[in-house]
């Protein structure tokens, strides 16, 4: 009993980061139709920036702030100069976010090199659900909230969401599309940061969080790809899963199980356990 | 109201839209007629903003709007409801609404316009806040005017508002057009080809072919000459 609760929590506390990751590619998603494969490695550079204000001030939080921010302006940016510019070709946009990765990723390693710095927690680590698991939870939750909420009950929300769902007619009524657009790049990035500073200790590299941008994706395609709220739960529920998975019947399965799930549920419900019976109720 | 002088709007080689002049007056109900393909929908797509013309004039009371997009049109007191309403189906019908007035910065008169549509168009007031995929076409229509309605446009461009709709349904919503120009002064240019109908509440009627403009004439004249029915509109 004792063991099934320590995986729950850190299935819980993991499955947070995954929400969170998968949350920022499903606003983008929604936007503009893109899969932002560039998202890990927006996450990484925030954290190697990080990193370093971490080394040169001692203090965690400046950092913190800065590869949120950070997030938030690569987003934009990337939507700006990178994305727009080839919108009209899905397959184009996909391709320009995943050559981004690759150059964000070889990039950090030259600025940072290849080798694992150690990376600090927010709080105490240790312990069963330590108080960095209940920081890492508690940051998604409020997050996963505000832009929840920010979705579905503020004028700007509605306005991105027209911008999403019907260009035209959102024009037609005023809004400009191509700012709310560059907006939810903007937002979207900032929440995967987020997800990066949570996921990447105790050690960063460039690689560091390929494996969580595996679970994030198989979260976002469990929810719905365009479902935010599915998403936050199917992180969760993968977290929880693949500790399971991890505690019971070994942790070299974790990746099989996570891949396994993700071919499943794309051959029975391709549009998301929760793609269309949560949209239809709320 | 709306003056547009030599407006050409091209796709590639065609030329939807050709050299086309017309005069729209405060208040006035102005039928666009003409056979699919006429260049209609391009005509009042580049008026809003939405399509960029290659070349012409366009003058909204008196102010140069020729290449003003279309988010800023509305700005400027002019709404389209486009064909088949676009309506966007995922937002409810109350947020397909309010979506229309967010530009405005005035709260109490958002308010006041909701209460508005909700008075013309009963049945949409009863079905706030399911998603609007679940409305029928008619209230599909009545929700797109509405959203259109609730910028407080001055010019109201509709295409096809009768595209699909049971007759009794498109004679209420001619209705509803008619009172909203008695009640506050409305112009509407009204794109259709259903031209009985859309006659039936014009002042005057403009018919494409082609993209040009082939005849300008009271909607009196067109209704009753029958060699201008035969030789534009088909009935």
């Amino acid at each position: 009993m004792d063991q099934f609760l320590n995986l729950t929590l850190n299935g819980v506390a993991s499955g947070a980061v995954y929400s969170a990751l998968g949350l920022s590619l499903v606003i983008i998603y929604r936007a503009t139709r893109v899969v932002n494969f560039a998202q890990p490695a927006f996450a990484l550079v925030s954290a190697y920036l990080a990193y370093s204000i971490n080394q040169a001030t001692g203090g965690y939080w400046l950092g913190f702030a800065v590869a949120l921010l950070a997030g938030a302006v690569m987003g934009v940016l990337t939507e700006r100069l990178l994305v727009r510019p080839v919108r009209h070709n899905e397959l184009g946009a996909i391709i320009v976010t995943l050559g981004l990765l690759i150059v964000l990723q070889a990039v950090a390693g030259m600025v940072w090199s290849n080798e694992p710095h150690s990376f600090p927690y927010a709080f105490d680590f240790r312990g069963d659900f330590s108080p960095n698991s209940m920081f890492v939870v508690a940051a998604v939750a409020v997050t996963a909230i505000a832009v929840l909420v920010l979705f579905k009950a503020t004028p700007l929300g509605l306005r991105m969401r027209a911008a999403a769902f019907h260009a035209d007619a959102a024009r037609m009524s005023g809004v400009r599309v191509g700012l709310m657009l560059t907006l939810g790049w903007g937002i979207a990035s900032a929440v995967g940061s987020l997800a990066g500073m949570l996921a990447v200790p105790p050690f960063i590299f460039p690689n560091v969080l390929d494996g969580v941008f595996v679970y994030a994706l198989t979260a976002a395609v469990i929810g719905g790809l365009d479902n935010p709220l599915g998403t936050i739960i199917g992180g969760f529920v993968l977290g929880v899963g693949l500790s399971y998975v991890s505690g019971y019947l070994g942790p070299e399965l974790v990746t099989l199980a996570s891949l396994a799930i993700l071919v499943i549920v794309l051959a029975v419900r391709p549009n998301g356990l929760f793609g269309k019976a949560l949209a239809r109720s709320v | 109201m709306l003056e547009i002088e030599d407006l050409t709007t091209t796709y590639g080689p065609v030329r939807a839209v050709d050299r086309v002049s017309l005069t729209v007056e405060p208040g006035a109900i102005t039928a666009v007629l003409g056979a699919n393909g006429a260049g209609k929908t391009t005509l009042l797509r580049t008026i809003s903003g939405l399509v960029r013309p290659r070349s012409g004039r366009i003058v909204m009371q008196g102010k140069v709007n020729t290449r003003t997009p279309a988010e800023l049109t509305v700005r400027g007191g002019l709404a389209l409801v486009p064909e088949g309403g676009g309506v966007i189906t995922e937002l409810t019908v109350a947020e397909n609404l309010r979506l229309g007035a967010l530009w405005r910065g005035d709260r109490a008169d958002r308010a006041r316009a909701m209460t508005e549509v909700c008075e013309l168009f009963p049945p949409l007031e009863q079905r706030m806040s399911r998603p609007a995929s679940t409305l029928s076409g008619g209230e599909r229509q009545m929700l797109a005017i509405g959203r259109a309605l609730m910028s407080r446009p001055r010019l109201l461009l509709l295409d096809e508002p009768s595209l699909g709709l049971a007759p009794m349904i498109t004679a209420r919503i001619m209705q509803v057009l008619r009172d909203l120009r008695a009640s506050t002064g409305l112009t509407v240019l009204l794109v259709e080809q259903n031209a009985r109908s859309a006659l039936s509440i014009a002042d005057s009627g403009v018919v494409l072919s082609l993209g040009q403009v082939v005849m300008t004439a009271p909607a009196e004249a067109l209704l009753t000459d029958e060699a201008l029915r035969h030789a534009y509109l088909g009935f």
